[in-house]
C-alpha cells in the first residue's frame, strides 16, 4: 500500500501538485487526467527527482521520500518513461540485466530472473538482439520487461501505450494487468487511453491542476461527471476535501 | 539464430574471431615489427604503444560515458611524475609494483578531475578539465618535474628539472625487450578496458551515457560510476606515463597542456565505441606525423589540417570512426577470401563494433 499525504511540489510561482492525498493498495491503479495535470511531476517525486517542499509518501510502511533516487531502485520501484529509455546499443538482455544488478540481486538469480521477466513480457526469441534493433511495441515492453524483473514493490509506467495501435495497446494492457499477480507489486499506470485505463485498473485516481479530483473502482470514477467535466472543460469542479 | 543468455561479460563477449584477432595483433606487435622495423622505427612503434594506452583512456571516457576530458596529456606527466616518485621513495621496488602504485596514484587525481563532471557535462566540463590540466601542469613545473631527487616530493631548487629516466625492469633492459614489455602490458591495459565494458560498469556507463535520469531510474548510482570512468581513464593513462618515463625518459616540456585538445580529436578520429580504435588513434598520434616528417617532408601543421579534416568526416559520416571502416574493411576482405560467409557477414554488419 502507497499513502500519499498533502504531497505539494513548487516550481517557483507554478504548483503542478497541491496538496494531493490519496492511497493506493496492490493492484493495477489508474492515475488519470488531462495535460499539465501533475501526473508525470507526482512519478518524479516517487522516482526521486523531484523534491516536494510538503507531504509525505509512504510504501509499504518505508518513507519513500528520505531515500537518495538511486536507492529507490534497490528498495523496489521501477518506472517507465514517456519515451523509451532502454540502451539501443544493449541487447533486451543487457538492458534488463542493467535495472537487476543495481538494484542488488544476488549472481546466482540473476540470469533466470532476467529471462522470466523478458519472458513473461513476450519478447523470449528477440532477448539477444539490440534494443535498436527492435520495433516501437517490442522496445515498449523492454521497458516493462525493466520495470517487473527481479522483486519490483511499486511499478510506475508512463504513458506505456503512447502512440502505438490499438491490437499493440491492448497486448500490452494483458501484459500490465498481470503485473501484480506476478510480481506482488503496486503498479499505477498514467495514460490517457481510457479503453487501456478501464481494461487493467481495478482502481484510479483522477489528477486535475495537482488536484485529486475522484478516486475509486475505475468504473465509477471514469464515469464520473467530475471527471468529465474535468476532461472537458464544460462545468466546474469540486476538489475533493 | 542461437539465443546466448549467459550472463554478459569479457567470457561470453571473447568470440573465437575477437580472440584469434587479438592474438594476431599482439604477436604481430610481439615478434614481426622488431623483425622489420629500423631502429628508429622502433622508437616510434614503442611510443605509439605506450600512447595507445592514453587513447585508450581518453576513449573509455568519451565513447563509453559520454564525457569529455582535456587533462589527458598532463595525466600522463602526473603518471610519469608518480612513477619517479614511488621509485625514488621505495628503492628496488620492483617495476610491476611501480605501475600499479602509479595506476592507482593517478586513478585518485583522476576522481579528484572527474568531481566536476557530478555537475557539469559537454563543453563545460571538456573547459574545467582544461583548466585542471593547467594547474597540475602548474604544479609539476614548481615541484621541478621531473626532479631525481630522494623521497617522495623530491624537490630540490638546486636541481635542474631536465630529464629523468626510470630504470627498466632487469628482463626488459633492451630497448626491444622493453617494447615487448610494453606491449604486454597494453595488450592487460585492453582487458581490463574491455573486462568493465563488457560487466557491470560498461552497462551503467551505457546508461549514463543515454541519459543520467534515466540511469538513476534504473538504480546507476552515477556518482560511483562517473568517478569510477574517470578513475579507470587516468589510472590507464599514468600507466603509459610510468612507460614512457622507463622506455626513453621524459622532460619538462614533453606534456603541453594544448596536446589534450589534438589527442581528443584523434580519439574522435580514431574511434571511440571500439577498443581498436584507441591503437588507430595511438597510430595517428605518433607514428603518422612521423610518416609525414620523414618520407614526405611535409610540415606538422599539415597534420594538423589533416586532422580537422578527419574529425569532421567522422562527425558527419562515419560516427564510429576510421577503426569502423578499417572492420567493415576488414569483413569485405574476409568475404571475397571465404573467411567470412555472407549470413555471418550480415550478422557483423548489424552487431556493434563491441569490445577488443
Amino acid at each position: 500500500m502507497i499513502e500519499i499525504s498533502s504531497l505539494t511540489v513548487r516550481f517557483g510561482g507554478v504548483v503542478p501538485i497541491d496538496d494531493m492525498t490519496v492511497t493506493m493498495d496492490v493492484g493495477v491503479n489508474g492515475l488519470i487526467g488531462p495535460n499539465g495535470a501533475g501526473k508525470t511531476t507526482f512519478f518524479n517525486v516517487l522516482s526521486g527527482f523531484v523534491r516536494p517542499v510538503h507531504g509525505t509518501v509512504t510504501a509499504f510502511g518505508d518513507d519513500l521520500l528520505t531515500m537518495p533516487a538511486f536507492r529507490r531502485v534497490r528498495w523496489g520501484l521501477r518506472r517507465t518513461f514517456q519515451t523509451e529509455q532502454a540502451v539501443a546499443e544493449m541487447t533486451v538482455f543487457e538492458n534488463v540485466l542493467l535495472v537487476l544488478e543495481q538494484s542488488g540481486a544476488t549472481n546466482s538469480t540473476r540470469r533466470n530472473d532476467v529471462i522470466d521477466a523478458v519472458e513473461f513480457v513476450g519478447l523470449g526469441s528477440l532477448i539477444s538482439n539490440p534494443v535498436g534493433s527492435l520495433g516501437a511495441a517490442e522496445r515498449r515492453l523492454v521497458e516493462v520487461a525493466r520495470a517487473v524483473v527481479g522483486s519490483p514493490r511499486l511499478v510506475l509506467l508512463d504513458e506505456p501505450a503512447a502512440g502505438l495501435p490499438d491490437d499493440e495497446t491492448a497486448a500490452l494492457g494483458e501484459v500490465i494487468r498481470q503485473i501484480p499477480e506476478r510480481t506482488g507489486a503496486l503498479t499505477i499506470l498514467v495514460d490517457h487511453d481510457m479503453e487501456l485505463v478501464g481494461a487493467t485498473c481495478s482502481h484510479a485516481a483522477v489528477l486535475d491542476f495537482g488536484h485529486v479530483i475522484a478516486h475509486g473502482p475505475t468504473s465509477e470514477v471514469l464515469n464520473s461527471p467530475n471527471v468529465m467535466a474535468a476532461y472537458l472543460g464544460t462545468a466546474d469542479v469540486e476538489v475533493e476535501a | 539464430m542461437s539465443v546466448d543468455t549467459r550472463l554478459p561479460s569479457i567470457l561470453t563477449a571473447a568470440t573465437p574471431r575477437r580472440i584469434v584477432t587479438f592474438v594476431v595483433v599482439v604477436l604481430i606487435a610481439l615478434l614481426v615489427l622488431p623483425a622489420v622495423l629500423s631502429t628508429y622505427w622502433m622508437k616510434i612503434m614503442f611510443e605509439m604503444a605506450a600512447y595507445s594506452l592514453v587513447t585508450l583512456g581518453l576513449g573509455l571516457l568519451v565513447g563509453r560515458t559520454g564525457m569529455y576530458s582535456l587533462c589527458q596529456i598532463p595525466m600522463v606527466a602526473a603518471g610519469a611524475w608518480f612513477a619517479l616518485r614511488v621509485h625514488y621513495l621505495f628503492d628496488g621496488v620492483p617495476f610491476p609494483l611501480i605501475l600499479v602504485m602509479t595506476a592507482i596514484l593517478t586513478g585518485l587525481l583522476g576522481v579528484v578531475i572527474g568531481l566536476p563532471a557530478l555537475r557539469l557535462s559537454g563543453l563545460y566540463l571538456a573547459l574545467v578539465t582544461l583548466m585542471a590540466a593547467g594547474a597540475i601542469t602548474l604544479l609539476l613545473t614548481v615541484v621541478k618535474f621531473p626532479n631525481s631527487n630522494k623521497g617522495f616530493w623530491g624537490f630540490d631548487k638546486r636541481v635542474p628539472s631536465g630529464q629523468n629516466v626510470l630504470p627498466r625492469p632487469s628482463l626488459a633492459e633492451s630497448d626491444i625487450a622493453f617494447y615487448r614489455y610494453t606491449v604486454v602490458i597494453v595488450a592487460i591495459g585492453f582487458l581490463i578496458a574491455a573486462w568493465h565494458i563488457k560487466g557491470k560498469p560498461g552497462r551503467a556507463w551505457g546508461a549514463i551515457r543515454q541519459s543520467e535520469v534515466t540511469a538513476t531510474a534504473a538504480g546507476v548510482n552515477n556518482t560511483l560510476y562517473k568517478l569510477w570512468a574517470f578513475a579507470l581513464s587516468a589510472a590507464v593513462t599514468g600507466v603509459a606515463g610510468a612507460i614512457l618515463v622507463a622506455g626513453a625518459g621524459v622532460t619538462t616540456q614533453q606534456f603541453p597542456v594544448e596536446q589534450s585538445i589534438l589527442l581528443l580529436a584523434v580519439v574522435l578520429l580514431g574511434g571511440v565505441y571500439n577498443l581498436w580504435g584507441a591503437l588507430v588513434a595511438a597510430f595517428f598520434m605518433r607514428v603518422l606525423p612521423q610518416i609525414l616528417d620523414k618520407k614526405l617532408g611535409l610540415p606538422p601543421e599539415v597534420l594538423t589540417m589533416l586532422f580537422g579534416l578527419g574529425v569532421m568526416q567522422v562527425l558527419l559520416m562515419q560516427p564510429k570512426g576510421v577503426v569502423e571502416d578499417l572492420r567493415n574493411l576488414g569483413i569485405f576482405i574476409g568475404t571475397k577470401l571465404g573467411l567470412v560467409g555472407r549470413n555471418e557477414r550480415k550478422a557483423l554488419a548489424a552487431a556493434e563494433g563491441g569490445a577488443a
